[in-house]
This record gives structure tokens, sequence and C-alpha cells, in this order.
């Protein structure tokens, strides 16, 4: 497809009192335990592409915001190298590093990570601040995103007089007010309860549509990381152990503890008709359907349709193949594999 | 629990062995009994070499006579704002109105009202009463040794928090600085500066700072780590993570570090009266030795009113939330606080300008309250005489007078042994061998029986203070209105300088020993009180409401459930108890014990710094020796609680 944009490389990140040494023995000794040392991310090999949103999806304690901080090099890492837009970010100097941070990358955090004595204005231009921006622009950028996240009027406010959501909103507004390229969020809905936590992925989704960001997602939600993800990645103990799109992994997990997590999972709503496109065997017959319809979508037509396979359609109209009506169904019914 | 029993097993060895050591004391050698002479070291020998070394040989008198000159002049210019003494920029006086209006708008601006009013009432009451010259004087040093010591704490808190093993290398020294009793500091400087105003200042100084170097460094350590995270990744330099996002967010506990350092500049300039420092405090100390109670406790409602005002501004001022403004056009409303304070400064100015009442209130028209005080104490004290009197006679007769003899009695071995017994039972050997160092060391020093004088002393305030703090604590928590009402007390009385504490002693009891634990007795149930009721009202509810499910009666609640789930609490309490009577024994000193601080206050006036210093670290050893052990009980304690 397109070109990566960050890269990692056998990234592993050990913490305890000699990580390097550590990563040496283990080197030697793969199933080596030792006290007082945690091996949070494992050998990851992982490529974001530019535009793409990752999520990374696993449990507490999966190393998945260990991995996230190692991207942004807010952890340095012990072994393997991350490389960002093509510049290894271990080898740049600390001027070089807060330089790319400035122009490149937002983050958004779990619990917001804002600065309670500045107003939610000050707190969104903090970025622009750093940057050594006049006043005068900075807050009128400020005042721009504030108004995209939907928090006008409320620009004097201090985050602690903002409810949880709001004060997500201000995190996102933060962070987008770089115009970063590369988008970090650690958990952003996590701290919400569950009905803004909808609302706000809505929101987000809103927001991914109007601007063209590499986004670095991190979830221990599978339901979250189904709905927004362009691929997803799973972690376990610190390692990837699949990394696909949505649909594939819902279809064909890899390994038995991504099966374990799409064994819940309502199959019907998450996989396209596009991912079960066979090249056509005969011409085409009869009313075809867009690719990018959820096999739910379309129930009522699978279940009546009379045809054994059904021509599909890419979104500039062009035929790409067909389904078979029975594996369509058997997605719906929960009879595949 | 295996461990803890062994260490039972050999506390019990080691108590037999000092009681052994009592039983056999008539035929045990002079040299077990009290320190011998090779045991004992010239330790204030070899500080006075140090010191003199520093003063003489490297030339450090040169650089604090310096830094004094700087402190002098700042001191001049506040006191010509203050109080009109004729030194640059000649200014001044500042009205008192005008102080007290501003206060007020300081009080009423940070909190409301009430604030303004207590602030601003304390002001008005200083000039009415005629006292505002010695309070400015007591102020003026406030007013430029506190922004000294905030800064250098906060420096020096940064460097800590910086550095982790700079802050390995400070810990032990604060550990120390904060519980070297007063006087100990007052030595060493009236040797480098000299007695007066800037040699006051200056010890003020050096004082308050090590809280403030603590708090700084706990404000950093609790900045959450996605606000650091959030900084960095909007691209802070260090510098700037560290001006606009760490220290901003450690706010609150930056300034409750400035509320700690004003309070202790409070406590220290009024003692600082020993080595010749004006104000408040010299005059409390001519009063009280001349026994002049209605004027002492005129000055005594000051200097409260003056702590309290203080206190609550400083607190005030830490505590408040940030709260956005209603968005105003208007230049005049976003800013009419500053408006009103500006007019009624320019009033205050006026008034003064034409009714020089409202510029100074002179002696012969202040107000005093001190015939009336002193009528109805004659009044009070001739109806409870009988029992102060019978009081002090049982008390000196039939316990501190065989205590004293008892401690005294004891064998140093023995005391050595029983400390190592206790030390072995709460914390194994090395809290054993932590307390047989720090009491090995007293006996090193010389003063055993002196030592001995305060322990005992400290002891009995404290068994005192327990027996009377905790009872009315427990009934202190039985409802949340009566427990926020003690702890209010309790907060305020704990910002008195201790010194206060001597004024109503004295006029109960008369200058002897019973006054001297009367005043110790209630400055050390304060903290008792406190942290027992925090520790009571802070049990789980649910388990309270479990005991009440299985039929447990109160009292039972009481036993069984709420004081043990509070033990670690009261400990706490227990901890500072202890540190406040060592404190409050050695200043009381000058009312006549024989203790320790008997001997600093000559050792203060003949400055001798190595015999002061000497005796001040061996009340610092003691403090850090039950600061040792009952952190260890009551960290023990927790963890068998589990919380």
């Amino acid at each position: 497809m397109t070109e990566s944009v960050i890269t990692c490389r056998n990234v592993s990140k050990i913490f305890g009192p000699n990580p390097a040494q550590h990563l040496v023995q283990l080197k030697a000794d793969p199933g080596l335990s030792q006290a007082g040392y945690v091996h949070a991310v494992r050998d990851v090999n992982l490529d974001v592409r530019r535009g793409e949103m990752l999520v990374v999806m696993g449990l507490s304690g999966s190393g998945k915001s260990t991995l996230v901080r190692c991207l942004s090099r807010l952890i340095e890492i012990t072994g393997g190298s991350v490389t960002v837009e093509g510049r290894d970010i271990a080898t740049l100097s600390e001027s070089e590093l807060i330089d790319l941070r400035r122009s490149k990358m937002g983050m958004v955090f779990q619990s917001f990570g804002l600065l309670p004595h500045r107003s939610v204005l000050e707190n969104v231009a903090f970025p622009l601040e750093m940057r050594g921006q006049d006043r005068s622009t900075r807050y009128a950028r400020a005042r721009e995103m504030l108004e995209l996240v939907g928090l006008k009027g409320r620009e004097d406010y201090f985050p602690r007089e903002l409810s949880g959501g709001q004060q997500q909103r201000v995190g996102i507004a933060r962070s987008l007010a770089v115009e970063p390229d590369i988008w970090f969020l650690d958990e952003p809905f996590s701290a919400l309860d569950p009905l803004i936590r909808r609302e706000m992925q809505d929101e987000f989704l809103r927001l991914k549509g109007m601007m063209n960001k590499t986004i670095i997602f991190i979830t221990h939600d599978f339901d979250e990381a189904l709905r927004l993800a362009d691929r997803i990645a799973i972690m376990k103990d610190g390692r990837v152990e699949q990394c696909d799109t949505p649909d594939q992994i819902v279809l064909h997990p890899a390994t038995e503890y991504v099966a374990k997590f799409t064994s819940e999972i309502d199959r019907a709503r998450v996989v396209h008709i596009g991912s079960l496109v066979a090249p056509l065997t005969a011409p085409a017959t009869g009313e075809p359907v867009a690719a990018y319809r959820t096999i739910r979508d379309l129930a009522r037509q699978l279940i009546s349709d009379p045809r054994v396979e059904i021509p599909v359609i890419n979104d500039k109209g062009a035929v790409i193949g067909s389904v078979l009506r029975q594996t369509a169904l058997d997605v719906l019914l929960g009879d595949a594999h | 629990m295996g461990r803890s029993e062994r260490y039972a097993g050999t506390a019990k060895l080691l108590l037999a062995l000092a009681v052994g050591l009592m039983l056999f004391k008539t035929v045990l050698p002079q040299g077990m009994i009290r320190p011998p002479e090779w045991l004992v070291l010239p330790f204030a020998d070899w500080i006075n070499a140090v010191f003199a070394f520093l003063q003489n040989d490297l030339g450090l008198m040169a650089v604090t006579r310096a830094f004094s000159d700087v402190v002098e002049w700042l001191l001049n210019v506040t006191a010509n704002l203050l109080y009109g003494k004729s030194r640059w920029p000649n200014l001044g006086p500042i009205p008192w109105s005008v102080i007290a209006v501003t206060a007020f708008m300081a009080g009423y601006a940070l909190k409301g009202w009430r604030l303004g009013l207590i602030s601003g009432g304390t002001f008005v009451w200083i000039a009415l009463m005629g006292q505002w010259k010695w309070a400015m004087e007591t102020l003026s040093v406030i007013v430029v040794a506190a922004p000294f010591s905030v800064t250098l704490g906060l420096v020096l808190g940064v460097l800590a928090w910086r550095s982790p093993r700079f802050e390995r290398v400070l810990n032990p020294i604060l550990s120390i600085a904060q519980s070297l009793p007063h006087f100990a500091y007052m030595i060493p400087v009236v040797v480098f500066i000299g007695v007066g105003p800037k040699a006051g200042a200056i010890v003020t100084i050096i004082f308050s700072v090590p809280p403030m170097i603590r708090m700084t460094l706990l404000g950093l350590k609790k900045v959450p780590e996605e606000v650091i995270e959030a900084g960095k990744m909007s691209g802070a330099t260090r510098w700037q993570l560290l001006t606009r996002a760490r220290i901003p967010t450690a706010r609150s506990e930056i300034l409750i570090g400035v509320n700690q350092v004003i309070m202790q500049c409070l406590a220290m300039v009024v003692l600082a009266s020993f080595i010749g420092m004006p104000g408040l405090g010299q005059k409390l100390l001519q009063l009280l030795q001349s026994l002049k109670i209605g004027l002492s406790v005129e000055i005594g409602v000051t200097i409260v009113l003056l702590a309290v005002t203080l206190d609550r501004l400083t607190k005030a001022w830490a505590l408040r939330l940030p709260v956005h403004e209603a968005a105003s056009p208007s230049w005049l409303i976003r800013n009419r606080l500053l408006v009103i304070w500006l007019a009624l400064c320019a009033l205050g100015f006026g008034l003064a300008h034409f009714f020089p009442y409202f510029l100074e209130v002179e002696r012969k028209q202040a107000l005093s309250v001190a015939g009336p005080i002193d009528a109805l104490m004659d009044q009070v004290i001739r109806l409870i005489t009988p029992v102060t009197l019978w009081l002090r006679w049982f008390l000196i007769t039939w316990v501190l007078i065989p205590m004293r003899d008892a401690y005294l009695w004891l064998p140093f071995t023995a005391v050595l042994l029983l400390l190592a017994a206790v030390g072995w039972a709460i914390g194994g050997l090395r809290s054993a061998l932590i307390c047989v160092a720090y009491f090995g060391l007293i006996a090193a020093s010389g003063w055993w029986d002196r030592a001995m004088i305060t322990v005992y002393m400290v002891c009995i305030s404290v068994v005192i203070a327990a027996i009377l703090g905790i009872p009315l604590a427990i009934w202190g928590a039985r409802t949340p209105i009566r427990a926020g009402r003690i702890l209010l007390v309790c907060d305020t009385a704990q910002t008195f300088p201790s010194f206060i504490y001597l004024i109503p002693v004295i006029m109960l009891f008369g200058v002897n020993d019973v006054a001297v634990v009367a005043a110790v007795v209630v400055f050390a149930a304060v903290p008792m009180v406190r942290y027992t009721i925090e520790g009571l009202r802070n049990v789980p509810p649910e388990m309270i409401e479990a005991a009440d499910m299985s039929g447990a009666t109160r009292a039972q609640v009481l036993w069984h459930v709420r004081l043990p789930m509070a033990l670690p609490t009261m400990l706490v309490g227990a901890n500072q108890s202890v540190m406040f009577s060592l404190f409050m024994v050695i200043i009381a000193a000058f009312i006549g014990t024989q203790d320790l601080g008997q001997e600093m206050q000559r050792a203060l006036s003949s400055t001798d710094v190595g015999k002061g210093l000497v005796l001040g670290f061996a009340v610092a050893f003691m403090g850090l020796m039950t600061d040792h052990l009952i952190t260890r009980w009551s960290e023990t304690r927790k963890r068998a609680l589990g919380i």
C-alpha cells in the first residue's frame, strides 16, 4: 500500500536495574525470568502506514501503553529500533526530539494530563506556547480548536470545572493544536462512562474524517477497536499476537488468544462484504451490493435473495467480484469455521 | 509472625538483663551506673575547634557578615515602611489603617468575609492596643526572612528532586535539623552574626527552610506522570517543563510549604527575643519575667491573632482552586477587588493625613484590657488557689520528684539495655542498634543526668497528655460536628508559637516544674487529640457496620474495631507529641528547670557553640530515636492491617 510512517523493528523494553544486560541474557536463554525485571515489550515488529488508523488492543499489563511511549520516545527502548519518517528516533538529540514532537506529534492521555492551574484556552495553547508562538496567534488557534471539539464558550474554565468528557475534549484539542501528522491516543475514552464513551467515539470518527492523519490508538476494549480501526494489533504479554484488519482478525484469528476475543463478537457486524469477495466465475447477474457494507447491513437481502452468487462493487461502482450467498449466510448465522 | 515472635524473645532477654542490672545496682561498679570518664568524649571542644577554623581560618565570617549586611539593609527598608524607622527609603510609616484594610482585602479575596474580618481585625486590635511598633518589628523580620527561606527551600527542593544522590544526603540532615531545638540554632548564629534583629532574622531563615524543602520535593514527586508526558509531547524543554508544568502543578504543596515557613518564622522570631530580637517576643519575655499577667495576656492575644491570620491567609491561598470568571467586557468589573482595595487605601492615607489617630495610635490613646484581666485573674486565682496549691503539692511530692529520682537512679547501662529491648521488640537488631547508638552518644556527651531529667519531663508530660487527650478524642470522635469543632481548635492551637503556652500556666501555677509540665502537657495533647480523632473518624464505615451487625456493643466496637484500626494514625500523633514536648521542655527552661534546656540557655548566654550544639544534638537524638521507633511500629501495624 503506502509508505510506512513509523516502523518498529524488534522493539524491546525491559524495566529493571540493568535492562541492557538482561536483554543480552534473554537472547541466550529466552525462558529466563529474573526477579526485578519486567519485560514490558518483546520483539515487536510493526509498520504504521501513512494515513491509517492502527488500534493497539490489549488487556491491562499487555504492554500497549509502553509500546506507544516507545514510539514517541517518552520511554527509551532497550533493544531494536523505532523509525519515524525515516529517522531512527533513538539517535535524535534532545533538541531534535523536542522539534519532532513540536511539529509532528500529538498525544491524548487516559486521564487527560491537563495542567490544573491553566484555563482551558491556555491548556490548548500550551504546545504552541512551547514553540514560542506569540500570544494572540496561539490563542486564536486554540479558540479554533476548541470550537472544533465543541467547547466554544468554555475557554476561561479550568479543567476541574469540566466533566470527564469535556476534559478529554480539551485534551484532544490540545493534541491537535500543532496540526500533527502523527496522532497518539492512549486509551482516551477509558476513563469515561459508557454513554459518554460512545458519544466521544462518534465525535472522534467525525474529527478523523475531517483530517488525514496517521493515528495510533490504544484501547483495552475490543468493541472500540473494531468500531474505529483500519487495522488492529492485538498484544499479549508484550508481544503482538496479530496485526490485521478487523475483518481478518474476526474471520481468521491467528492464535488461541485472539480467537478467545473474537468468539464473543457478532461477526456479521464486523465483516464487510468486501472481505468475502471471490473472483467472478460467471458474468454478474442482478443488483450488485457495495463492498463497504457489513453482512449485518445486508442480512434481510441475504436471506431472501435467490441468487447463489451476488456481485460486489467498490465505492467507484466497478464490479470487483462476487460473494457466495452461502458464505455470507455462514458468517451471519455464526457458522463460519 | 515468626519474625516478630523471634523479636519478642530477644527483647525479653534484653529486658531481663536490664532488670538484673537494676536489681544489682548496689554491687555494680561506678562505671556501669554513670558513663565513665573514658567514655565521655570532648565533642564540645571538637565542635568549637571546627567553628574556630570556619570563623578565622576559612574566613567564613566575612561571608556571613556580608550576607547579614544585606539582610540588615532589607530589615531597615521594611522597618521604615512598617513602623517608620528613619532609614532609606524614608517613606514610612504606612498608616495602620492602610495595612488593616489591605489585610482585610487579602482575606476577603482569598476566602470571603470571615477571613477578611479576622485578618483586618487583627491589625485593628494591634493598633488600638498600642502594640503597633512591637508587632511591626516582629512582622518586618517575617517579611524579610520568609522570602529568603521560600526561595532557598524551593531551589534546594528542586535540586533534591533532580538528583536522588543529593536527596539521600539531604534527608538525614533535614531530619536532624527538624529535631534540633530552637536554641541550638541561635548559638552559632550569635557567634557569626552577634545579637540583635539581623541575627534574629538569620536564625529565622535557617530555622524555617527545612519544611519548604520537604514540601517542594513532595509536590514535585506528586505531579501526575501524564501531566509530564503531556508536557513532553507538547515539545517542552526541561526548563519549560519545570517552570510551566511541574512547579505550577505542585502549587498546593509548595504553598503549604510557604505556610509552614511563615508559621516557623513566627515561632522563631518570638523566641529570638532571647538573642536580642526586639518585638512582641521580647515584650512578652520581659512581662512574663516580671509576672505582669494582664499585659502579657494582651501580647499573647496579639501573637495568637497574628498566628491565626498568617496561617489562615496562607492556607486559603494554598488551597484556593482556580475558578473561571464570567467574561466581562468592563475592566472595572474584572478588577473590582483591586479597585476597591486602592480606594480603601486612598481613604486610609487620607484619614491618616488629617487625623493622626489613623496613622499611629499613641501610647496614651491606646486601649488596654490589662487592668480588668489582672482583676479577673486575681479573683480566679483566689478561687482556685486551694486546688492549684494542692495539685502542685501532690504533683511535686508524689509524682515529679519520685519520678525524677527514679530516672536518675537508673544505671545508664540498664537504660541502654532497656532501649535495646524496646528497639528489638519493635524492629529487630537494626532498631535496637539505632536506639543504643543514639543514647550511647548522649551518654558519651557527658550530659547524662541532665538528659535523664529531660527524658523524665517528656515522658511524664506525654503520659499525662495521653491520659487526658485520648478519652477527650474518643468522646470528640463520636459525632462529625463535635469532631470538626475539636479539630478546628487543635489546628488553631497548633499554629500558636510554643511560647504562648507558658502564659496561662505561669498564671495558674507560678514559676516551677509543675508549670513546665502543665505547658508541655497542653502542647503535647494537641497532636494526640487531633490524630486520634482523625484515626477514629477514618475507620471505614463498612467495618463498623459489620461489627454492629455482629451484635457488638459500642464499647466492643471501640476496643475491637475502631481503636486497633486507628492505632497507626494515633502513633503519628504520639510521635508529634513527643517532638513537641521535647521542644517545649527546652523552651520552658527559662522558667527554671534543671535539664538540658537550662544548660542550653547558659551556653547561649556565654555563646559556647560547642556546648550548645552538643546539647542540641542530645535533644535531637532523643527525638530521632522516638521517631524511628514509632514510625517502625506504625508501619508494622499498618502492614498487619493491610492499609
